[in-house]
């Protein structure tokens, strides 16, 4: 049995889950951030630790553009997007001077990088930590589940899109998964299907039902699957609450029953 | 030395690494004093040695992108399909993505397996003038996950580049994973001493992609890889219903267009959306002939002839990338 003082800054977080995919542009860092606000409105206090330091998307999916970061006497403050500080983040995106400079770092020094994130960032009480990673299997993914061996992690889910190219590279992430330890809470087929505004025809831009097969093929719970939204894709570009602004989508419900898999999934641990 | 030598530790940061010799990882290696003195820093051999492999093809292009899931394999595949249409041009694709190869299987070479011969590796042929290496090729299953740390990959990059008996190719094109990290380095690095006649860059007209994308022309431009042109996938979709447009990503900051005009880079063109590609893709085979007639194919084929006339332009003036 840990002590809780072993566990330093992440002594008061409830649960850690991981979002990862094998394969690049799937949604991870959309369904963290969608992930997040639905558990926020829920009335739950979040935190989103983001890894990919080539490419940090979730400042602006929670449009909070540049900003310092401070410290304090237990490490890095983190962001918090509102005044009620419900949700907190940490990206490599706040510590550059410019937000077009390029992140050319090798291996070990992402990994130094990651595990400073893991380790001295002051989150405080937190019910959930979700942590977004690049695609891969690879110094940030061995970074994070490492630093993170001290913590109890509630698992990872794993997102794709129903081609098999895809899937093909989540079916990578799942042995990662298996290799280190990593409980999967779930699979979630992301880009599902593309309803026309106009006539309502539903287009399998994508193809459809890779990530069922998945989940049954590797025998891991299937979360749901989330369709291709424009006005999803539009409200993360501008930093909006998709959650708020469109509750009645069909994305919306989507997400939610994903966000009540996960819980159902954790409490049931 | 090698990179990363057989008795090295854990976190080992490369013999080459500025930082070599000096990591809290270096404490207690058997190698630390050497590399600490920078003796292992010399440039690596293999750069002279690439220079010589690579003495015998013509033109060396990059498909990079900073963002994932843009299309940049789908792109490479589409490409190499299209310059060996023309069956007197000999056409190489080398896939550096070493966790998430997706070329074998958008080649139709799932299962395939590389054989080695006295004069190297030998690549797979889709075609007699249609090469393919991928690291996809090593490995036993489906499931089989890559688990490196980047000196590791850097060696592989390195095997690929050297050890591969590509022949005389007029056209080697390489797949990039997303990002600006070890992959990218090496081969930038390792095809230092060959030269690269330029980078083609994708996106899609998200601003999400083109942040990502404006550092990776940023890192184009800082290790000075000339850049052919931009890319834009997933450029609109047409219904096939009712025939209305859809922007599923839209331009919310005026998409590669503006990003181009702000950078002062070539658009090469914009690929819409079509549910074929991604099919294709999925069954192996080659998009731009199963669907000549459609508006993506004719995006692709307008695309690649630029990219043609591009090499050919390089070569008339003289200047060598």
């Amino acid at each position: 049995m840990e002590r809780s003082d072993e566990k330093g800054n992440l002594a008061q977080v409830r649960h850690v889950v991981l979002v990862l995919s094998g394969k690049g542009g799937v949604g991870k860092s959309t369904l963290t951030t969608e992930l997040a606000l639905a558990l926020r409105h829920a009335g739950k206090k979040v935190g989103i630790l983001d890894v990919d330091l080539c490419g940090p998307s979730i400042p602006r999916m929670l449009c909070v553009g540049r900003q310092d970061v401070h410290q304090c006497d237990a490490g890095w403050v983190p962001v918090y997007t509102d005044a009620q500080k419900s949700l907190a983040l940490m990206s490599i995106g706040f510590l550059l001077e410019n937000p077009d400079d390029a992140v050319v770092w090798r291996g070990p020094k992402k990994t130094a990088l990651i595990g400073q994130f893991v380790s001295d960032v002051a989150w405080g009480e937190l019910d959930f930590l979700l942590v977004d990673t690049p695609p891969g299997t690879s110094d940030e993914h061995l970074a994070v589940v490492e630093n993170l061996r001290k913590h109890k992690v509630d698992g990872a889910i794993l997102v794709t899109t129903p081609q098999a190219v895809s899937t093909g590279d989540v079916r990578r992430e799942i042995t990662f998964c298996k290799k280190t330890g990593l409980r999967i809470l779930g699979i979630v087929e992301n880009m599902s299907g593309f309803v026309c505004p106009h006539c309502s025809e539903c287009s399998n831009i994508f193809s459809k039902g890779g990530g069922e097969e998945l989940a049954k093929l590797s025998g891991s719970p299937f979360l749901g699957c989330i369709p291709l939204d424009p006005q999803l894709s539009t409200s993360v570009e501008e930093g909006k609450d998709f959650i708020q602004a469109f509750p009645e989508s069909a994305t919306f419900s989507a997400i939610s029953h994903i966000a009540q898999a996960v819980l159902a999934n954790i409490a049931a641990a | 030395m090698a990179d990363v030598p057989s008795d090295a530790p854990e976190h080992c940061p490369g013999t080459s690494s500025v930082e070599a010799g000096k990591t809290s990882a270096c404490q207690g290696c058997p190698n630390q004093r050497i590399c600490a003195s920078g003796a292992a820093r010399t440039p690596d051999p293999a750069i002279e040695e690439i220079k010589q492999k690579m003495a015998s093809v013509k033109h060396k292009i990059l498909v990079l992108s900073g963002k994932g899931g843009v299309g940049k394999s789908t792109f490479s595949a589409q490409l190499v399909y299209g310059l060996a249409s023309d069956t007197s041009t000999e056409v190489a694709l080398l896939d550096v993505d070493i966790c998430g190869p997706s070329i074998p299987k958008m080649m139709g070479l799932e299962g395939e397996q590389v054989h080695q011969s006295g004069s190297g590796w030998s690549p797979v042929y889709v075609e007699d003038n249609l090469a393919v290496m991928s690291i996809g090729f090593l490995l036993s299953s489906p499931d089989d996950a890559v688990i490196w740390r980047g000196p590791k990959k850097n060696g592989m990059i390195k095997q690929f580049l050297r050890d591969v008996d590509w022949g005389e190719l007029d056209y080697l094109i390489v797949d990039t994973p997303p990002g600006t990290s070890d992959e990218h380095l090496s081969v930038v690095q390792y095809l230092s001493g060959a030269g690269v006649d330029g980078a083609i860059i994708i996106t899609t007209p998200q601003e999400l992609s083109l942040q990502d994308v404006r550092k990776e022309i940023g890192f184009c431009r800082k290790v000075k890889l000339p850049i052919i042109g931009v890319v834009e996938n997933m450029s609109g979709f047409v219904c096939p219903k009712c025939k209305n447009t859809s922007q599923i990503f839209p331009p919310t900051t005026g998409g590669a267009e503006k990003m181009c005009s702000d950078m002062q880079l070539p658009l090469l063109g914009q690929v819409p959306l079509d549910p074929r590609i991604g099919k294709s893709c999925d069954e192996g085979r080659s998009f731009l002939s199963l669907e000549a007639e459609s508006p993506a194919a004719a995006a692709f084929s307008s695309i690649i002839q630029k990219i043609r006339q591009y090499c050919k332009d390089g070569v008339e003036d003289g200047s060598p990338d």
